[in-house]
């Protein structure tokens, strides 16, 4: 008896040393092993088992289980750093100075109305050698021309792609969309002919990917339940191409179950950069934690994308425009902003333009057209428009006095948006418009969302890019369908908007002067007929522990200002930038 | 002997057919449509190619059957061996994932089950015989066993882990780690493995304490230890028979005890980040992964059912009632 504990304790560890033998095994480092002569002049990395802590970086916040796959193609769900790290695209994004930064290729112009060149960067290799030519940029073009293939639509105007020589690559259009055409340059990934040529429409959608061979500065070192590593590659074309190397050897990024998670690793110490929303993360940025966010002020954060309120157009009140303005004016933003997020994020414009497009807000119609919260204002629009609490229950009828009773949807589980919904619902009703906040899961969300079963939602699903046309598609894309996946989800009919929107598409990109006129134009439909109210700017949410690497993208000084970001799809926007800029803390 | 297992091995078969058609049911009856939030998520404007992915992937996943013949192949897949594909982590294979989680769960669940159980009863049993011991342990377990699971975890990682920075508060190894068969990763799996292990200990051994205290002090003054200690026994003989008897609705309680565990484990896994199957079921919950549900559960059910099913065969060694009902004396 009196042994029994010490008999058991040998089990034990033979019971941890089995997990060890199964939990996915080591995968052998591929590529040469890292050479000596480090830029920073570390030593050399022995011991494959235990990465050095000054050389490796530790993310979290864009994956929330084990890796799913490394398929390019899947932007949506592939592992971290899977498209930007290791696959790349032809060109990137610079956000600061809104203009595409030649990738993969050296230039790209149009060289006739409906022709566009694209010259790539002599002597890159795919990570098992082989040249990358404008045979892969065709070929990853073209496999758009499959069905499932997200970026499918890009053949309804583009006819036929070719590689002119092993460095050029051409492309013919039948309408030359040259705002979606920049998008793209930016966004599509680069995918090596000699390996996927084979691949059948299913694998290509729904591959594995098992051991991607990508242009990019980093493969994949090995994969876990809870983190994939990334390792960087020594023979990297941009290292003298673009005269550029990101700084940590090591990637390893974490998949934290909850925020809570995040911001106990963070104060550990354990955890570099969090993309996490960290509510109260104020008192963290001004204590004495070590952590750094873009402003050391608010809203602390840059602005990412913008949470707009989803009314359904097609139901009654929200069909009528005199309601949405009137609901528009009934809500206090500014609440939402101190009292849900304490001021981590920014109040919206009217037009819902992030603040990196101010240039195209034309403040003339804001002025005339534009809301702003104003309860008496929004108790007297309702009036006039013939809204009008009859029964005395303090709510407000519709026209023909039947009840208006509206529901608000957000997913269930996340908390600022619910308590939103819940701050949104109270505004109304000092304005007189009955609201009730419910939160469904997510998918019944996207499920009721897409059938156009609801009465308001709140959606942020578009994010920074090239150009304020993706916010104007996503506001006013026709024809709507049965189904509304991905944009006008307000199922807002307006064929000029729509006009307007297709006519903004076909402005060059450099002509800022006729993109200006034309979504004026499209502000002044937007503001006038509100079929989308913008609420507030969410943020690119980065904290960065200052404990190993040092010198984070910060508004102040000369802080590097790209933003600190690991999001799927944001590495071309300045996050693959970020990470040559940062410095190990110990230099 | 075989009429009694005969018996048992009946009922849990029905208990595995029932939990696993229970198992099927749930995730299908649940509101909302993976397939739809799965195209939703590839931002696929087209409405033919929304079309397209949809028809491919209902037909892929088999949801485009009728229910029947859809409860009739999961059987099927599920003797191959087959749990199917995640729609979550797509396109990994369920019992991938699965098995990725599972050797953390085990480690944490088991250990934690056996150690509390022996550590608990023999707490209980010195209570018992000592005033001094009995007003602290006695308190102590009724605290331990009235905490939540992980309001235990919390607590841990937020005062030896954060505070006190003793302990990670995630993972299951360091994240600069690889794995391999070396002293410093065995003792890094141990480090990252006690606080989940300790507030899964902690909780289950104040019930154990409790209920052993009270048991032996019932032995003690049963008649049969009246009568020894009349006949002159030491007192020690005395213990020893009480604790015998004493320890067998431990046993049984063991039995009962082992699905509040291993939930528990799953909640604790999550606060702890510990790659488990926990973190999982929470996340196949909310993406609507019905096979990954499946799987983890079934993985459950069956590992429960073991249980149950070895703690009756240690019950026929330990019990020579059973072994007496066995024989055919009828009681």
């Amino acid at each position: 008896m009196r042994n029994r504990p010490r008999k058991i304790i040998p089990l034990l560890a033979a019971g941890l040393l089995a997990v060890t033998a199964c939990s996915g095994g080591p995968s052998t480092p591929t590529g040469p092993a890292p050479s000596q002569g480090q830029s920073q002049g570390a030593p050399a990395n022995a011991d494959p088992d235990q990465l050095p802590r000054g050389e490796t970086l530790y993310t979290t916040g864009t994956q929330w289980g084990p890796p799913a796959n490394f398929n390019p193609i899947r932007e949506w769900d592939s592992a971290v750093g899977t498209k930007g790290l290791v696959y790349e695209s032809l060109f990137h994004y610079d956000t600061t100075a809104a203009k595409l930064t030649p990738w993969l290729a050296e230039s790209g112009s149009w060289t006739g109305d409906t022709t566009y060149e694209v010259k790539l960067r002599p002597g890159i290799t795919w990570s098992d050698g082989q040249p990358f030519t404008a045979k892969d940029v065709v070929f990853s073009f073209e496999l758009g021309k499959m069905e499932t293939i997200p970026y499918h639509n890009l053949w309804n105007w583009l006819e036929k792609a070719e590689a002119v020589d092993d460095r050029t690559a051409r492309f013919t259009f039948s309408t030359a969309n040259y705002q979606e055409w920049d998008f793209m340059l930016y966004t599509r990934t680069m995918v090596p002919e000699h390996i996927w040529k084979d691949r059948s429409e299913k694998e290509v959608l729904d591959g594995l990917n098992e051991n991607p061979v990508g242009t990019g500065a980093y493969t994949f070192l090995r994969k876990d339940q809870d983190r994939v590593t990334l390792q960087r590659r020594d023979d990297w074309w941009g290292k003298t191409a673009l005269n550029m190397e990101p700084k940590p050897r090591y990637i390893v990024d974490i998949a934290t179950p909850s925020n809570e998670v995040a911001m106990g690793l963070l104060l550990q110490k354990g955890l570099d950069l969090s993309n996490n929303f960290l509510p109260g993360v104020a008192n963290l940025v001004q204590g004495n934690f070590g952590l750094s966010t873009y402003y050391n002020e608010p809203p602390y954060m840059l602005s990412a994308n913008t949470a707009w309120l989803v009314p359904n157009t097609t139901r009654k009140p929200m069909d009528d425009p005199a309601f949405r303005k009137a609901l528009a004016s009934s809500i206090d933003v500014k609440k939402i902003v101190e009292g849900v997020y304490g001021n981590l994020v920014k109040a919206s414009s009217p037009t819902g333009l992030l603040p990196q497009w101010d240039k195209y807000v034309d403040q003339d119609v804001v002025a005339r057209s534009g809301f702003t919260f104003d309860a008496a204002k929004a108790k007297k629009l309702l009036a006039d428009a013939g809204y009008k609490d009859g029964d005395g229950d303090g709510y407000v009828e519709n026209k023909d006095g039947s009840k208006i009773s509206l529901s608000i949807i957000v997913p269930s589980g996340w908390t600022d948006w619910m308590e939103s919904a819940r701050s949104i619902a109270a505004s109304a009703k000092t304005a007189g418009i009955q609201i009730t906040p419910d939160f469904p899961d997510f998918n019944a969300l996207v499920e009721k969302r897409g059938k156009g079963d609801f009465d308001l939602l709140i959606n942020n699903e578009r994010q920074l890019s090239n150009s304020p046309y993706t916010y104007y598609e996503y506001l006013f894309q026709l024809p709507i369908q049965k189904q509304q996946n991905t944009v006008n989800f307000a199922r807002y009919e307006n064929k000029k908007a729509w006009d307007l929107v297709q006519q903004l598409d076909q402005v060059k990109t450099d002509d800022t002067a006729g993109m200006q006129k034309i979504i004026s134009q499209l502000q002044q439909i937007h503001l006038d007929d509100l079929p989308v109210i913008p609420l507030w700017y969410n943020g690119l949410w980065a904290q960065s522990s200052t404990s190993v690497w040092k010198n984070w993208p910060a508004a102040a000084g000369s802080a590097p200002k790209t933003p600190a970001v690991m999001w799927r799809n944001w590495l071309e926007l300045g996050g693959f930038e970020t990470l040559t800029q940062i410095q190990p803390a110990a230099s | 002997m075989r009429r009694y297992f005969g018996r048992k091995l009946l009922i849990y078969g029905l208990t595995f057919f029932v939990a696993v058609t229970v198992n099927w049911m749930i995730p299908r009856f649940m509101p909302g449509d993976p397939v739809a939030s799965m195209v939703a998520r590839a931002n696929v404007t087209k409405p033919e190619a929304v079309e397209a992915m949809r028809a491919y992937y209902n037909n892929l996943f088999g949801l485009d059957q009728p229910l029947l013949t859809q409860y009739a192949n999961f059987w099927g897949a599920l003797l191959r061996g087959d749990f199917g594909t995640s729609i979550w982590l797509f396109p990994t294979p369920v019992s991938q994932v699965i098995g990725g989680a599972v050797p953390y769960t085990l480690a944490l669940v088991v250990p934690s089950v056996l150690l509390s159980w022996v550590v608990g009863n023999r707490f209980g049993a010195y209570a018992a015989r000592r005033k001094l011991l009995d007003n602290t342990v006695l308190p102590v377990g009724y605290v331990l066993t009235a905490m939540p699971y992980m309001w235990l975890a919390v607590l841990l990682a937020w005062s030896l882990g954060v505070i006190a920075g003793l302990f990670p508060v995630a993972g299951g190894y360091s994240f600069s780690m690889r794995p391999n068969l070396s002293w410093t990763f065995v003792l890094d799996l141990l480090h990252h493995w006690t606080l989940p292990f300790l507030s899964l200990f902690l909780v289950a051994l104040g019930g154990w304490a409790i209920g052993m205290r009270n048991m032996i002090i019932y032995e003690l003054e049963s008649d049969y230890s009246a009568y020894l200690s009349a006949l002159g026994a030491p007192s020690k003989l005395i213990r020893r028979y009480a604790f015998r008897n004493a320890v067998l609705p431990q046993i049984t309680g063991l039995a009962l005890q082992l699905g509040v565990l291993v939930a528990g484990a799953l909640v604790t896994e999550i606060v702890f980040a510990y790659p488990g199957l926990g973190s999982l079921i929470l996340k196949a919950i909310q993406n609507k992964d019905f096979f990954l549900l499946q799987g983890a559960f079934l993985f459950i059910v069956l590992g429960v059912l073991i249980a149950n099913f070895i703690i009756d065969i240690v019950y026929v060694v330990v019990d020579p009632r059973t072994r007496a009902g066995m024989a055919g004396a009828q009681a």
